[in-house]
């Protein structure tokens, strides 16, 4: 290869060997340097998409997803949104064509849908429409507007038919109003739900308190053992970190059911309580099954989320720093508190951040442990998924959940680096 | 702080050892749950808590009733045969995914790179309950909910997050000039991934996998949503115990789960001995 690339052309571009300027090759190199990349990450990529990120994103869609009415009854509605005025009840074309349409659905057995959606509104709705569905489909008869009041007095009330406006839109907010404890009257405006039905927000913050106090307790319990292992011989701290890590590594059902066993009336601790003579038999502390069981069981099985990122950071810091903070005048807490402590700030920022975030979405300690008083919000999800089956509550609750982790997850990011989180 | 200096004051003496007092009792709180349930899942008594022939160590208070239980009930053999298929192939399909990705994020030229972490990530930080609740919609509109296969696929995403996260740790200290060595020599990109690359990012491979086989056995709300009775895991069985029927067997089924991760982390010390080994890193 005797020719050199400058023989291809008079200018000064640098070129290779086949003529071709060397920053396009540059540049086709890269691309295809990033094509590589890109297709060995795309596997996982298009899995987590298909698995996870999309349904979880179709589910919260339920949160804002209102089909029924505009299903079940869609004339009804459209003639409704037409011709009342909202204030007094309808005429006699729109009774007649809600017979209609509540004889077909009931025929199909549907109608009972109807009813649920509108009792997500106001209780008392799902026995109206059935009801007044059965009665309708076996001896009604024109005129409707005078056979539905005489089936129920609720159809002659303006109330009634601005529920039903309420809830037919295929898009509602009233998912995301319920899980605030908001509504919307049957004029349309936002009000609070009465008081008694007043939870969510309650739950909520019970969520953020026992999240909170779960963090505070595991840093005041896990910043000391860091400590202690960060600063023995490897070879001791190795064996102490054993104490951290098999509880790290056992299930969490084993956990939860250990401290069943030892907290319960009947239990261990309880037992022990008694034989020293601290409390009488008869008066066994109820442990569990409530909002203590529910914390000390979290702080258990999350303690070594926050220990782990404070030892890997404390390791780091050089015992000198101290010895010249004491040699330069500084008690020791005042050279633990200017010199070790600031140090020590990532490690307990990514093990609270963590813990935090992996507390709020509790459920299986809370359902298993937390009787009434320790359920968290996840169990009122779990709830409305499989019990209640109002899945558009669920998914509004799901969403809020959901938004308040991507926060602090991004918060994470921009502090620590998700690729800088390690285990074991 | 490992040693009392000479000239230390009474006060820091006694801060010293109350210091190591206070820490010894937060690793008993830590430890002391998992060692209580040993002793008891061999209670000859259907009994939570220990009798007196127990603590005067007599043998005849001691049995393997609740063990044998284990062995005789279909169920729970059952739900061991399935917690084992479903980790292991999550296992499988997680290590090789997530390895692969690995890979790719760890390329010089790798575009986007902390948006493609994030949310590779994400299944690991999203609260389990929307997890499980998408989930089931996803796995019963295509046919998988109730079967095995389901399950695999759902906790091969719960457990990639983990194989991604040691892989790209381990392949942060890697020479890539090795690559470029073998590629000089001849070696066709595969061969050199199962030849230089490979054999050097195993550990990081092993315990990311090990995480993944964990976070499956160990997993319960999804399979909560997802499993029919047939399909029912260890976690499974032991969550409808625990609320159900409590009974002392699953103080033996603890006991052997406590087992498993013992193992588990035996094995990741010893990888984690070989990688400082290899590495020239001994412990101080």
């Amino acid at each position: 290869m005797t020719d050199t690339p400058t023989a291809a052309s008079d200018d000064d571009i640098l070129r290779t060997n086949d003529g071709v300027p060397l920053k396009v090759t540059l540049r086709r190199v890269t691309r295809r340097q990033k094509l590589i990349a890109l297709a060995l990450v795309m596997p996982l990529f298009a899995f987590i998409m298909v698995t996870f990120v999309g349904p979880i994103g179709m589910m919260l869609f339920r949160a804002v997803d209102n089909p029924v009415l505009q299903e079940q009854i869609p004339r009804t509605v459209a003639l409704l949104n037409e011709t009342w005025d909202g204030e007094s009840v309808p005429d006699e074309a729109v009774f007649a064509v809600l017979a209609e349409e509540m004889i077909q659905q009931y025929k199909v057995r549907e109608i009972a849908k109807v009813g649920t959606r509108l009792n997500y509104e106001q209780g008392g709705l799902r026995s109206l429409i059935t009801q007044t569905a059965r009665n309708v489909a076996r001896r009604g008869e024109p005129p409707w507007k005078e056979t539905f009041i005489a089936i129920d007095e609720r159809w002659g009330e303006p109330q009634t038919w601005g529920i039903i406006q309420q809830a037919s839109p295929r898009y509602t907010l009233s998912f995301f109003l319920a899980a605030l404890d908001l509504r919307y009257d049957w004029q349309g405006n936002i009000i609070e739900q009465p008081e008694r039905e007043q939870i969510y927000v309650m739950m909520f913050g019970r969520t953020l308190w026992i999240s909170g106090l779960v963090t505070a307790l595991c840093l005041l319990l896990g910043f000391p053992v860091a400590h202690l292992l960060a600063t023995l011989p490897m070879r001791q701290s190795n064996i102490l970190m054993i104490l951290v890590l098999l509880p790290f590594w056992t299930s969490l059902l084993v956990r939860t059911t250990s401290w069943i066993v030892l907290l319960q009336t009947e239990g261990v601790i309880n037992d022990v309580l008694v034989w020293i003579g601290l409390i009488g038999d008869e008066n066994r502390v109820q442990m569990i099954y409530n909002q203590f069981g529910t914390i000390i069981a979290m702080t258990h099985i999350l303690l070594p989320f926050m220990v782990l990122p404070i030892y890997s950071v404390m390791r780091t810091i050089s015992p000198s720093h101290m010895r010249a903070a004491r040699s330069l005048g500084a008690t020791p807490f005042r050279a633990f508190r200017e010199v070790y402590v600031p140090q020590t700030l990532p490690g307990v920022g990514a093990g609270s951040i963590l813990v935090f975030i992996l507390s709020i979405g509790y459920y299986i300690t809370p359902a298993l442990v937390g009787g009434r008083t320790g359920q968290l919000i996840s169990n009122f999800i779990a709830y409305h998924m499989q019990k209640s089956l109002n899945w558009g509550l669920a998914a509004a609750l799901g969403s809020l959940l959901l938004i308040g982790v991507l926060i602090l997850y991004w918060l994470y990011n921009r502090l620590i680096g998700v690729d800088k989180m390690k285990f074991g | 702080m490992s040693t009392l200096p000479p000239y230390a004051s009474p006060l820091e003496r006694v801060w010293f050892y109350a210091f190591r007092v206070i820490c010894g009792l937060i690793l008993f709180f830590l430890i002391m749950p998992l060692l209580v349930i040993v002793p008891l899942s061999f209670n000859a008594e259907p009994y939570f808590t220990f009798t007196q022939g127990m603590l005067n160590l007599n043998p005849e208070a001691y049995s393997l009733r609740w063990y044998r239980d284990i062995i005789e009930n279909e169920q729970w053999l059952h739900s061991i045969k399935n917690s084992f298929i479903v980790a292991i192939s999550a296992t499988i399909l997680a290590t090789s995914l997530g390895t692969l990705a690995a890979l790719g994020l760890s390329r010089a030229h790798m575009p986007a790179r902390t948006l493609f972490m994030s949310l590779l990530i994400s299944p690991m930080i999203v609260p389990l309950i929307i997890t499980a609740a998408g989930m089931y919609f996803f796995y019963s509109d295509i046919g998988l909910a109730q079967t095995l296969p389901g399950i695999i696929l759902a906790h091969t995403a719960l457990g990639t997050p983990f194989v991604v996260i040691t892989v790209t740790a381990t392949l942060s200290g890697f020479d890539t000039n090795l690559i470029r060595a073998s590629s000089s020599l001849g070696a066709t990109p595969t061969f050199t991934f199962f030849n230089v690359t490979m054999p050097l990012i195993l550990p990081g491979m092993i315990s990311g996998g090990l995480f993944a086989f964990i976070t499956s056995f160990d997993e319960v709300v999804v399979v909560l949503f997802l499993a029919g009775f047939e399909e029912r895991t260890i976690p499974r069985q032991m969550w409808a115990g625990i609320r159900e029927q409590i009974s002392p067997t699953i103080l033996a089924v603890a006991t052997l789960l406590i087992c498993v991760s013992v193992l588990l982390l035996v094995t990741l010390e010893l990888l984690r001995r070989r990688g400082e080994r290899l590495r020239g890193v001994t412990p101080g």
